[in-house]
């Protein structure tokens, strides 16, 4: 025996309509939020496993005759200030002002391009000098945990210009803003995992 | 603080370039610090390091206030909740890591 069902409403679909649930934007920029704090946990990971592993240098070069602090002092510049211009970028977003937020996004971008250069160029540096990402546990522990932060600030720069794309393409929508958004947390993230970085590997590593 | 920081998505607050400048300045200075009195040798092996993790703490909290608008208002208590249980977390992971590697290396030192 089947029992006969009310005819939907007109216009129903079954789905949520976008204006009945107008803080979607706040739902989806949260849910990146615990994504990065889950990122926290992997990079926690990669931190402890340096505290352990850190001063094995075993017969490879050490860490105090490499690192260099004048050039780690300019790739942190690098990265702060990008922080700042995303900053930027993200108040020309809020006045809807395209210009401002392609022109401080490609300063951004510049920016993030220079410390990675800088990174692949240490990298190479290192590993010519004997201290490879296998030459040691303490190297080991090195290349990954800088490695996969460098990794992360490539990934953000290719979100970047996908982001570039999309707002080209589309203008200042919402669901732009909202992925402008997200993309501003995961930089300023970053920028905050260098900050531990350059207290912890290199001015801990040097002293 | 009352006439910034206007929210329009739940938990994502917007920031002012008086914050951004004030937070990039801080951050300069906290750089400085800790780079200087590595490069100079100014101080002594411990002083140094218990500076350079003040400095960091310091400067963590600085972007996360000023770059990423964390705040204690209701909008935002999710996030900072989360966000104090992953410290928790974090915390557990690293020093118990470094807790029990040193036990054992002290263990294995002493021939047990």
């Amino acid at each position: 025996m089947s029992t006969e069902l009310a005819a939907p409403p007109a216009g129903y679909t079954g789905y949520i309509e976008e204006d009945h649930h107008h803080d979607y934007g706040g739902d989806v920029v949260f849910g990146f939020w615990i994504y990065i704090l889950s990122d926290c946990i992997l990079f926690a990971t990669l931190f402890a496993v340096f505290a352990v592993l850190g001063g094995n240098f075993a017969g490879a070069p050490e860490a105090v005759e490499l690192f260099e602090l004048d050039y780690v002092l300019a790739e942190t510049a690098l990265l702060l200030l990008s922080s700042f211009t995303f900053g930027m970028a993200m108040l020309e977003a809020n006045k809807k002002n395209m210009k401002g937020v392609f022109t401080w996004l490609g300063a951004t971008f510049a920016l993030g391009a220079g410390f990675l250069v800088m990174e692949v160029n240490e990298f190479i540096h290192f590993t010519h000098e004997g201290a490879a990402a296998w030459s040691s546990g303490a190297w080991s522990a090195f290349y990954g945990l800088i490695g996969t932060h460098g990794l992360h600030v490539f990934a953000g720069m290719i979100w970047m210009i996908v982001l570039w794309v999309h707002l080209w393409r589309d203008g200042l929508t919402e669901g732009n803003h909202v992925r402008l958004m997200c993309l501003s947390l995961f930089w300023h993230f970053l920028d905050i995992i260098w900050i531990c970085v350059f207290s912890v590997v290199y001015l801990m590593g040097v002293l | 603080m009352a006439d910034h920081g206007e929210t329009t998505h739940a938990g994502a607050a917007h920031g002012s370039v008086r914050e951004y400048v004030t937070g990039l300045l801080l951050s300069i200075v906290l750089t400085a610090i800790p780079f200087g009195v590595v490069m100079s040798g100014a101080l002594a092996e411990g002083l140094s390091i218990a500076l350079i993790l003040l400095c960091a703490v310091g400067q963590v909290l600085v972007q996360l206030v000023f770059f990423l608008h964390m705040n204690t208002s209701s909008e935002q208590l999710w996030n900072t909740t989360s966000a104090i249980f992953v410290v928790v977390l974090v915390a557990i992971l690293i020093v118990g890591s470094i807790w029990i590697m040193h036990h054992l290396n002290h263990n294995m030192l002493m021939g047990h």
